[in-house]
């Protein structure tokens, strides 16, 4: 008899279990899915074909029309300008560690550091960004994109090292030796051998690492200031980008035009959720586009 | 073309701790060598540090002397991407590039280490290496098919085109076998008594018969005791290590008494 006390013993337990993650599922789904769902309901509206095509010059200066154009376009140049700068420096220290540093002291330094800027506060990078922007210009009040994508590379970077670095150690060691047994040099077997083994995860952590500053705001609100039409030169002026736009917008919705700047605070904010969605749908494709085939 | 070496007071360490020592012997060209042993007595290791892929191991070193065509292997001056170049391996685990396809993996060693090649020239290597390693006919319909796709034992031969491909001298093979089930293990092990003629072989085994099936000469590693570094114990002709062997532990262990 003690046998089926104890099954049925075991049959609550796996029912209050199941029941506890359950439970704690939906209380972490709740709050994404309203954020999702007011996000859309309110941001919907907003989104017109004039919204996204047009930016805050002309008409819109009077409080009719006016769209957000120009900081998707600032959004998008400032992250791209971060992920040239932060990428090849990223998967190089990620190479180095896990290929070439392994085990020696420095390695064991660079990971430390590696973890201390994964801690930097994203307004410390902004303020860093400023700094050495104030210097190089000599502007006390530097303006400019290329401040805004130095922040944001600075954020990148230990998130891209740290990817990298974990899918460069699934990378079998046989398939290493087998390279090495070949007579092939070690920077080929890096090149040829291993990163293509890798690239799968590469690229997505990559992208991933991109979908996250995507949304940074403090950093860029110190170095790119605002603009109201699009601004492609990264090297002069404040570029408007859409996580700057929502704020700046919010703060005019206690004015006169509330209701419009409501509208483009939502619009803008969906818009931002659509673009980190689509990199993190793309990260996806492109991660199994580039996974090595099995063939089965 | 296939090449003696010649091994003298070989002593193998990772960091400080002596794995191997004291190993002298000379492998004969164009013969296979077994090399038998209980596990962790330095079989592989020694193995490993016939074409330095020993060292690739942090702190891994050797002492002593190995000499192959009159050039010792572990000369300053002698880089070990040469040498693997001209001494190729087989692993345990068939081990084929997940990202190439079968042809690929066949070109992978003359690609990634030379010029370009003509599709022709690459054309007739992979067929040449492929029907070395008797697979031609199974997979010469699915050359574009990822090397992964095959099946262990396809992908051991695979392995061994990929090897034979850069034309070695001498190739190694680390328990070829072991990962393999018996059909596979006999094409093999045929293969192996092909390849003789062309290369100096040394294997890697826990299969005593196997030894005795494809090898012309034995060596037996064995430890003194647990924890001391392991060492040849003896090297002769297989007919003789599997009959009259010359020290009494040689065939306590062949006979399955020990170890």
């Amino acid at each position: 008899m003690s046998g089926l006390a104890l099954s049925r013993r075991r049959r609550l337990t796996d029912r209050l279990v199941a029941a506890l993650m359950w439970t704690t599922f939906a209380v972490a789904m709740a709050p994404l899915l309203s954020l999702i769902w007011t996000v859309v309901r309110r941001g919907a509206p907003a989104l017109t074909p004039d919204f996204l095509g047009s930016d805050m010059t002309g008409r819109a200066l009077l409080g009719e029309g006016g769209g957000i154009a120009h900081a998707i376009a600032g959004t998008v140049m400032v992250t791209l300008l971060a992920a040239v700068m932060a990428v090849p420096v990223g998967v190089l220290t990620a190479v180095w560690l896990v290929e070439y540093g392994a085990g020696s002291r420095l390695a064991s330094v660079v990971t430390f550091l590696v973890d201390v800027m994964t801690g930097i506060p994203s307004i410390v990078a902004g303020l860093f960004a400023f700094a050495l922007f104030a210097v190089v210009t000599g502007d006390p009040l530097p303006r400019l994109g290329i401040g805004g994508s130095v922040a944001l590379a600075l954020l990148m970077v230990p998130t891209v090292v740290r990817s990298v670095e974990e899918m460069l150690k699934l990378v079998p060691d046989d398939l290493r030796e087998a390279s090495y047994a070949l007579g092939v040099p070690k920077w080929r077997t890096v090149v040829k051998v291993v990163l293509p083994t890798a690239v799968a995860g590469i690229v997505t952590g990559v992208t991933l690492a991109v979908a996250r500053v995507a949304g940074e705001t403090a950093p860029l609100l110190l170095i790119l200031g605002t603009a109201r039409e699009a601004n492609w030169n990264p090297f002069d002026g404040g570029v408007q980008t859409l996580p700057v736009f929502i704020f700046q917008s919010l703060n005019q919705t206690s004015g006169a035009d509330a209701a419009v700047w409501t509208g483009r605070v939502w619009g803008a904010a969906l818009c931002l959720i659509v673009i980190v969605m689509v990199l993190n749908v793309a990260a996806r494709v492109i991660g199994s586009v580039f996974a090595p085939r099995t063939g089965k | 073309m296939a090449t003696s070496i010649d091994i003298s007071d070989l002593d193998i360490y990772y960091g400080d701790f002596l794995a191997v020592q004291g190993v002298n012997m000379t492998i004969r060209a164009g013969a296979v060598t077994a090399l038998i042993g209980p596990s962790g007595c330095g079989k592989s290791t020694f193995l490993r540090s016939l074409n330095r892929l020993h060292e690739v191991v942090p702190g891994a070193r050797v002492e002593g002397k190995i000499v192959i065509d009159g050039e010792s292997l572990y000369d300053p001056s002698v880089d070990p991407v040469d040498v693997r170049r001209r001494i190729g391996m087989v692993f345990q685990r068939p081990n084929p590039f997940p990202t190439m396809s079968v042809y690929d993996n066949v070109l992978a060693g003359v690609r990634l280490n030379t010029r370009r090649l003509p599709r022709s020239a690459a054309d007739e290597i992979v067929e040449r290496s492929l029907r070395g390693a008797h697979l031609w006919e199974e997979v010469k319909d699915r050359l574009d098919r990822p090397g992964t796709s095959l099946s262990g034992g396809q992908q051991q031969r695979l392995c061994i085109a990929r090897a034979i491909a850069v034309e070695p001298e001498v190739l190694l093979m680390d328990e070829p076998c072991s990962a393999l089930d018996p059909i596979s293990t006999a094409a093999i092990e045929d293969l192996v008594q092909q390849l003789k003629a062309d290369y100096t072989i040394v294997i890697v085994t826990h299969n005593m018969q196997q030894a005795a099936r494809v090898s012309d000469d034995t060596g037996f590693f064995n430890l003194r005791a647990a924890g001391q570094p392991g060492h040849l114990v003896e090297f002769n002709p297989t007919r003789k290590m599997f009959t009259d062997p010359d020290d009494p532990s040689t065939e306590a262990y062949i006979s399955g008494r020990f170890g």
